[in-house]
């Protein structure tokens, strides 16, 4: 035999922000089998620092289109702007969890190489082309949240949430993969752009439908919609709040990249199905998520509620379709992210009597212990309102604007009735906050340096946005251009 | 048509925003306590010099260039989708140099009245007040509705923590809360109606809009629903029925809050707000009518609850409840410039009347008028406060009757016989509430209950005369050199002889016992019993909210939570005594979930089918 093996050339350029993050994430395993044994939060720094290169890697490479394994990895702006957004969340996450995780008794290497495992599987999400990447990427981002929500072992409800977010996900990843198996049935291909230009996509194969019904379950619950929704408050209120931010934030971000990829690119023959669809989600997610929202004392149950009833406005956006809908989700994701990691991060950096604190009124009285703490949060949450000039107000007006040039007058006009119910749970925590009497022992600052940091960065990305979105606004607009193309 | 420096304009809006920031970021200076008062007292004082130099500056420009100045701030793809800016025609100066010149006023009187106020609370309040100068200012001078909509929603937090002041009494925590939550619901209305107005205009800047109005380019169908929600964030901003709940409760923030956000800010928005839209409001008659039918009504009833009032704060509030319905009513009947001229004047001498209450207030350490009296020698006290009544009863030559003339003149020149024969009705009784007030707080025998220390700081008693001296001012100037409304010969005398009227039944009643007030009262129980207990409104919200909102909250609430929830407990408290918690984990839980998620996924081919079909 004389025949050679031939060599694919493979460019690995396409793959280097997950490259880097998952050889961090390798560097932080070696290096935790050396000594100090004592102390892992110098581990911390070498995440951080790994989150911070793939981040500059991203920036660099903005305006490119790279591509590699035939269309299975796509790096171009629309991903490039998610790997920023995603990377930025971990990135936050890490710096809050260096002294939270070693206070609350689980620092480990693996707490971080997990961490940067799973931010691997979500900038792959933001790449994906295939539906198998999809799949591949999700169960990465996914099997190391599983583990992530049970990091506190000896606490009950950690191990709970644990269990609940694996054996769910792992229900809803069939749904996903029984969907993309439908697609592949009814096209040939799991190529999103094989998949559209096929002849089934244009004849409007049954087939097809349930392919895009089922694929919207799988990723319903990777985003929680209602009615996909019930695991998210109880895994929420018992993973580490850290990893509770990156749940909410990056796991969210990247598989609402791989939905808006799958809807526009593949099954763009089905928009009037998949908006009709959508439309029904947007308006039940935000209606009762907001609704349940206002029953919670617990605040990380209550944050659980209300980002869910946020996935609801996005899916206005997707409803309004076109260049400004799906730019103005990306611009509420940038804006979500900044301040949901803030709210999130108040919380893992206030304690009461050694535990955490997370009931409403262990907060009583917090702008008189530690003003500066009490209006951070307050302006975290005014965020969530959508109180101008913060970047929720703006986010939201991208959003609901869309909506009506899109001729969706009465979905924009619930959005606005749901945010402004929605106010009321937010500001009952704030009237806790200025306007009740200390309680004894409530809920008090611990001191953190990175922590700190990381909320100082949130908090001037969150001002930021509110006060010059044009730039911003640019870029979200230049991400959807090549999906719309 | 008159427009003003933009560059001048925006000085007035930054030196109280400039003012705010500092005492919000510099913690020492917000501790000093009346040094942070000093501060912003320099800050708003200079922003009514600046106002003034704007208004003596305006300079006439043609008739149909925009007085707005604008900056980009979302971005959109064609045109911004929103801007900020100014817009500096006579409406906006007017109203800056009103709102400017009270806030100035009001802060300095707060210096001496909150002087035992510890100093980081003193700070606090005025930061706050800063703040709400700020957001008023931007209010009257946005050149769009998103701006409005922001600086509308920025007054309303403001007031809320202004009247949640005292926190730490429980009344003054629910009545911020109140008044947050009721001009929220109309705040739902205007939202929804601006986004509509965008959705079929295409724009939400003022100037445009009103060429639109003017070109007749303006997309008319739906216009009326439209306008209708937009007045509703006036319904709830400035007291209409049946909105106007929070205003009486809004009375447990200290005295100089009250007398701001009755006088010059909060309230005023929404009449502003009408005055500023009424190109638009013009469009819609339908509309209109129910405005100046509403705000008639409002006029009517809360004067009839001023009469029965014993706090001399809430008194003033429910007065002004019904001086706002006079305003709603004429901008109903076709008669904006009349509402706005009524606005400026009673601006000035509400906060007088508030600011002299607090006089008395500070004096007796009540808020019940028949707890005070005895006060004849101390003309320093009384007189202030008796002009500023007799401009609010309407009494020639001060400026109240000339405004009221002139806007029961117009809704009668709108052809709007019933508003005003309830107007009429209200001038009567207005002037007979306020006598009333006056009679038994300052002219009945002393009760031998009072402190006596009958001393007032000069501070409070000189901008109660600076204010008086304006009242009187703006009453002669009118007279003198005033253009007179058109109206029948027969309407200035009426308008007289009601408010004298009214001054005269509540001397008779309370100073010489004829007719005895308790006689009055049983004849007319069933108004009265009504009338206090505010014809049973406020209950009716509370069980709304109460029983509707909260309570579907916490049905979905404990739906999640327990059938959700507690089914899995149930069937886990069974296996807890077999031990194996992971088992239960995962039997228990996975399923019940499970059908969730398998039941939408049903939901969804469902309508995937349905969809595709």
């Amino acid at each position: 035999m004389t025949g050679e093996i031939v060599v694919p050339v493979v460019g690995l350029s396409a793959l280097l922000p997950a490259l880097v993050v998952v050889g961090a994430g390798g560097l932080v395993l070696l290096l935790d089998l050396l000594p100090p044994r004592a102390s892992k939060a110098h581990l911390g720094t070498v995440a951080l620092a790994g989150l911070v290169a793939a981040l500059l890697v991203t920036v660099s490479r903005w305006g490119t289109d790279d591509r590699a394994f035939r269309d299975m990895v796509l790096l171009d702006n629309y991903a490039l702007f998610f790997d920023v957004v995603i990377c930025y969340a971990a990135a936050l996450v890490v710096m809050l969890s260096m002294d939270y995780v070693g206070r609350e008794g689980g620092e480990s290497g693996e707490y971080y190489a997990l961490v940067l495992f799973s931010t691997t599987g979500m900038l792959l999400l933001a790449s994906a082309g295939d539906l198998i990447v999809v799949f591949l990427a999700l169960e990465l981002m996914s099997l190391s949240l599983y583990v992530l929500a049970g990091f506190f072992k000896t606490r009950l409800v950690s191990g709970e949430a644990s269990m609940k977010y694996f054996l769910l996900g792992a229900f809803a990843s069939s749904f996903l993969l029984y969907g993309i198996a439908m697609l592949y049935g009814a096209t040939g291909s799991t190529n999103l752009d094989r998949i559209a230009g096929s002849p089934a996509a244009r004849d409007g194969d049954p087939l097809y439908l349930v392919g895009l019904a089922l694929l919207l379950v799988g990723f319903g619950f990777k985003i929680s919609t209602v009615p996909f929704h019930m695991w998210a408050p109880d895994v929420y209120e018992g993973a580490p709040t850290s990893v509770t931010a990156l749940i909410a934030t990056g796991s969210k971000a990247a598989a609402f990249a791989a939905l808006i990829r799958v809807l526009v690119v593949a099954l763009r023959g089905l928009q009037p199905d998949w908006t009709a669809l959508l439309w029904s989600l947007a308006v039940v997610t935000m209606t009762l998520g907001n609704l349940a929202a206002l029953a919670q004392s617990n605040l990380k149950r209550m944050l659980a509620y209300s980002s869910i009833a946020h996935v609801g406005y996005m899916l206005v956006g997707l409803v309004a379709g076109g260049a400004s809908g799906a730019g103005a989700v990306l611009f509420y994701l940038l804006a979500y992210t900044f301040t949901t990691i803030g709210a999130f991060g108040v919380l893992a950096l206030c304690q009461r009597a050694g535990e955490e604190a997370v009931e409403v009124s262990e907060y009583a009285g917090l702008a008189r212990r530690n003003p500066v703490l009490a209006a951070t949060l307050a302006l975290f949450l005014l965020s969530l309102i959508g109180i101008p000039p913060l970047a929720g107000f703006v986010a939201k007006f991208y959003l609901f604007g869309a909506a009506v040039r899109g001729g969706h007058v009465w979905l924009a006009v619930i959005a606005v009735l749901n945010s402004a119910v929605a106010a009321y749970y937010y500001l009952r925590v704030l009237v806790y906050m200025y306007m009740r009497e200390p309680e004894a022992g409530g809920a008090g600052y611990v001191p953190s340096f990175a922590g700190g940091l990381a909320l100082a960065i949130a908090l001037i990305g969150v001002v930021a946005l509110g006060v010059m979105p044009a730039p911003f606004a640019d870029l979200a607009q230049g991400a959807v251009t090549p999906l719309l193309r | 048509m008159l427009t003003g420096s933009p560059t001048l304009a925006l000085v007035v809006l930054g030196l109280p925003a400039a003012s705010f920031l500092a005492l919000a970021l510099l913690r020492p200076l917000r501790r000093a306590g009346r040094l942070a008062g000093g501060v912003s007292i320099t800050a708003i004082g200079a922003a009514f010099g600046a106002a003034c130099l704007l208004w003596l500056r305006a300079t006439s420009r043609a008739p149909l260039t925009s007085p707005s100045t604008s900056w980009a701030w979302i971005p959109a793809d064609g045109e911004p989708m929103a801007t900020v800016g100014v817009m500096v025609d006579e409406l906006s100066m007017t109203m800056a140099v009103l709102v400017t010149l009270v806030s100035f006023l009001v802060q300095l009187y707060s210096l001496a009245y909150l002087v035992d106020e510890p100093a980081p609370s003193l700070g606090r309040y005025y930061a706050y007040h800063s703040l709400f100068a700020f957001s008023m200012l931007g209010l009257v001078l946005a050149p769009s509705f998103v701006q409005m909509f922001v600086f509308w929603e920025l007054v309303g937090l403001c007031s809320y923590l202004l009247i949640g002041f005292w926190y730490d009494r429980p009344a003054a925590a629910r009545a911020a809360a109140k008044a947050f939550w009721i001009t929220k619901l109309g705040d739902l209305g205007f939202v929804a109606g601006i986004v509509m107005l965008w959705a079929s205009a295409g724009t939400f800047d003022f100037w445009t809009l009103f060429g639109q109005a003017a070109g007749g380019t303006l997309p008319t169908e739906g216009l009326a629903t439209i306008m209708f929600l937009i007045y509703l964030g006036a319904v709830g901003k400035s007291a209409q029925f049946p909105l106007h709940i929070w205003l009486p409760d809004a009375m447990e923030g200290p005295t100089p809050v009250s007398a701001l956000i009755h006088a010059a800010t909060m309230v005023t928005a929404g009449v502003f707000m009408v005055t500023r839209a009424f190109p638009l409001f013009g469009l819609v008659p339908d509309v209109l009518v129910l405005v100046a039918w509403v705000g008639a009504f409002t006029a009517l009833l809360a004067a009839s609850m001023a009469c029965v009032e014993s706090d001399i704060k809430r008194v003033l509030a429910y007065s002004t409840v019904s001086q706002l319905g006079y305003m709603m009513a004429a901008a109903g009947a076709g008669a904006p410039g009349e509402a706005f001229a009524h606005l400026v004047t009673h601006g000035v001498f509400k906060a007088l009347l508030f600011l002299g209450a607090g006089v008395v207030i500070h004096l007796f350490h009540t808020n019940d008028v028949f707890r005070m009296g005895g006060l004849t020698g101390l003309p320093a006290v009384w007189v202030p406060f008796v002009l500023a009544t007799l401009a609010l009863a309407g009494i020639w030559p001060l400026p109240g009757f000339f405004t009221k003339e002139a806007i029961l003149a117009g809704v009668l020149e709108g052809g709007f016989v019933g508003p005003f024969v309830l107007l009429a009705a209200g001038a009567f009784l207005t002037a007979f509430y306020m006598f009333r007030v006056v009679f038994l707080a300052f002219f009945a025998p002393a009760h031998g209950g009072h402190h006596g220390h009958h001393h007032v700081p000069t501070l409070m008693a000189a901008v109660c005369w600076t204010l008086a001296g304006l009242t009187v001012a703006l009453g002669l100037r009118t007279a003198l050199v005033g253009e007179h409304h058109p109206a029948p010969a027969w309407l200035p005398w009426l308008s007289l002889a009601l408010a004298l009227g009214g001054v005269g039944l509540a001397w008779s009643m309370y100073r010489r016992g004829v007719p005895d007030p308790a006689v009055v009262a049983a004849a007319l129980r069933p108004l009265e019993w009504m009338a206090r207990r505010r014809y049973g409104l406020d209950g009716l919200f509370a069980a709304a909210y109460r029983w509707g909102l909260l309570a579907l909250a916490s049905l979905v609430g404990w739906v999640d939570r327990y059938v959700v929830d507690g089914v899995l407990n149930v069937l886990s408290a069974w296996t807890l005594q077999g031990g194996d918690r992971l088992r239960r984990l995962q039997t228990g839980l996975a399923q019940d979930y499970v059908y969730g998620v398998a039941l939408g996924a049903l939901c969804l081919l469902v309508l995937a089918r349905w969809a595709w079909s």
